[in-house]
């Protein structure tokens, strides 16, 4: 069989074993570079273990003057009626139906048109590059206006419906379903006498896989990280992803007043919010620097 | 003979383009309706306007020409030119070199740095924002605390003249190891029989960098040029979070998009909201085709 397992770019990757010195410079400056990105991140962790108090009059690098992370995450899912664990459903909601959805619509799309010669094919294609132009956030409001005229807004549609559509998602399946698709295989199949859907659920998806493994997990970063189009269609706090709920937490935290949600609270939700995407990156990092490269060595 | 094959031939041909619009059209109708619909329904509504008598009155293209006169919208367009002239290459050119220094395998390590590189790129924009804004916090802020330690005043990070160095730093911040990994992605497919020999006659890896790697890896670089123009244009979040705590640096124009928001939602203008956005979107179309013409061009006379 001609059923590649994985990515052809790695087969392409050359092994490299002549450079096994290294060098002790560009060591230390990578790694000193590296202080800059974990800092805010070694400083979320520590802030989650501080009581309210602490957190102010206590360096930022360095424990507080007690261990409140269990009392913290607990304030985190009893404030407001537990509506935290709400809006980590939510996200987890929008983001695996946008994600599975996107991946699904733009693998069918590409792999069509890379497949098949069909009248409008030029057109729908133009079509589609020229929409991987337009920027999402510059769709937002025009998404917004359209809904709320058909009551659409304050809805989980209002959220997944847009999240559906991946156009780079489509180029970058057609792109690969060009190159990893043989069209022989397909002949062969067809003169097995199967159908030309069939052709697509069995060969089809199984060669395309890591493509649509890159897709998927683009989608699902953009969904999980989505903050401009939730906060615009969403009134209701029972329907907010976390992203929105946390910024609202955050507003009422820093407009004082009332003090109804205190400042540890919003550090510690903000920790345990990107703790399952910062976990996932860990152990799928294979899944994700392939994926992320395809884009960039195709594209 | 020809004829039942040409016949045979016209029912694959039919059956194909059946299959083939039977794959496309859930996406084209999930696209038409989230796409294609908002835009043209934004484009109609761009062309009126409300006013206090008689309620929505067309009006052509005022809504457009009264964008163009506008001097908030030109102070978000300005700052995202800043954005494009200052921000966009430090970020690239910092995830440049830390993806050519991985590149060359002479970092120790280099497997987790280049993870630890990328990791702010799981973090969402919102939490991003929030943490930094507690680091850039004037009286208890981790950067205020750092320079009182060595016994200097902490800078107001969150001042006004402060403002978009400060928003830079975070865009930066998220940005560079997602950019590192497309550009490390391309430097590892480059066939190293094109800098062997180099290597072999003592060219060092600045030299090789230069002159053999950076033109090989010309694509990705180009992609993330134009990604980084786009996310520029759509600067919204950042800002957006960080007026909550510096109402007065942010302003409501910092970004267009900022300013279409509130034009949206705090001044409930709708129409001229849709046509700040319209502009906006053609803005971000006209400088990616420029962007990429350009580049064709010189590659072609190159």
């Amino acid at each position: 069989m001609t059923i590649k397992p994985l990515s052809r770019s790695r087969t392409r990757i050359p092994k490299r074993t002549h450079s096994s010195k290294s060098s002790s410079l560009l060591t230390v400056l990578v790694w000193v570079s590296i202080v800059y990105f974990l800092v805010p991140i070694i400083w979320l962790a520590i802030a989650s273990t501080k009581d309210n108090s602490d957190l102010f009059s206590t360096f930022g690098l360095w424990f507080g003057n007690g261990f409140h992370l269990f009392t913290n995450i607990s304030q985190v899912f009893s404030l407001n009626d537990g509506i935290f664990s709400r809006w980590l459903l939510n996200t987890v909601l929008y983001a695996v139906v946008s994600a599975v959805g996107a991946a699904a619509l733009a693998t069918a799309c590409g792999y069509a048109l890379a497949k098949y010669r069909f009248r409008g094919q030029t057109a729908v294609f133009w079509v589609i590059i020229g929409a991987v132009m337009v920027p999402m956030t510059a769709l937002a409001i025009p998404t917004y206006l359209l809904f709320s005229s058909v009551s659409l807004t304050d809805t989980v549609w209002a959220v997944i419906l847009p999240g559906l559509v991946s156009p780079f998602g489509v180029y970058l399946m057609r792109v690969y379903a060009a190159e990893s698709v043989d069209n022989s295989l397909m002949e062969a199949a067809r003169i097995d006498g199967a159908g030309e859907l069939r052709i697509f659920m069995t060969i089809g998806l199984r060669l395309l896989t890591p493509g649509i493994v890159t897709v998927l997990l683009f989608q699902l970063v953009a969904t999980w990280n989505n903050y401009f189009l939730p906060l615009i269609m969403l009134n209701s706090p029972s329907l907010y992803p976390v992203t929105v709920g946390l910024a609202q937490w955050q507003l009422s935290a820093s407009s004082g007043g009332g003090a109804q949600v205190l400042f540890s609270t919003v550090l510690t939700g903000s920790l345990v919010s990107v703790l399952p995407l910062v976990v996932s990156f860990l152990f799928l990092q294979r899944f994700w620097q392939s994926g992320l490269s395809a884009g960039g060595v195709k594209g | 003979m020809t004829r039942p094959t040409a016949a045979r031939r016209s029912t694959i041909d039919r059956t194909q383009t059946r299959a083939a619009w039977i794959l496309i059209l859930p996406f084209l109708i999930v696209f038409l309706l989230a796409f294609i619909v908002p835009l043209g329904y934004a484009a109609y509504l761009s062309g009126f306007t409300s006013q206090l008598v008689g309620g929505e009155v067309f009006s052509g293209l005022t809504n457009y020409t009264r964008a163009l006169q506008d001097p908030q919208f030109y102070a978000g367009l300005s700052r995202v030119a800043l954005f494009l002239f200052v921000q966009v290459p430090i970020m690239l050119i910092a995830a440049l070199a830390l993806a050519l220094a991985l590149d060359t395998g002479r970092v120790r390590a280099s497997k987790a740095a280049r993870l630890l590189i990328f990791l702010p790129y799981a973090i969402p924009s919102v939490v991003a924002t929030l943490m930094w804004g507690y680091l850039y916090g004037n009286d208890f802020g981790l950067i205020t605390q750092l320079f009182e330690l060595i016994g200097l005043p902490g800078p107001d990070l969150l001042d006004k003249s402060n403002i978009v160095g400060s928003t830079m730093n975070i865009v930066c911040w998220e940005f560079i190891g997602y950019n590192m990994i497309i550009l490390y992605a391309a430097l590892r497919v480059i066939p190293t029989e094109l800098y062997e020999a180099a290597e072999i006659d003592g060219a060092n890896q600045f030299r090789i960098a230069w002159s053999i790697k950076i033109p090989a890896i010309r694509q990705a670089l180009i992609l993330t040029v134009i990604f980084s123009i786009i996310g520029s244009f759509q600067l919204f979040n950042e800002p957006n979070l960080l007026y909550n705590i510096a109402p007065n640096s942010v302003g409501t124009d910092f970004s267009p998009n900022l300013y279409a928001y509130n034009i949206a939602f705090k001044n409930q203008d709708v129409n001229y909201a849709a046509a700040i956005a319209f502009l906006l979107g053609i803005v971000i179309v006209i400088i990616s085709i420029v962007v990429q013409s350009v580049v064709n061009r010189r590659e072609r006379n190159s």
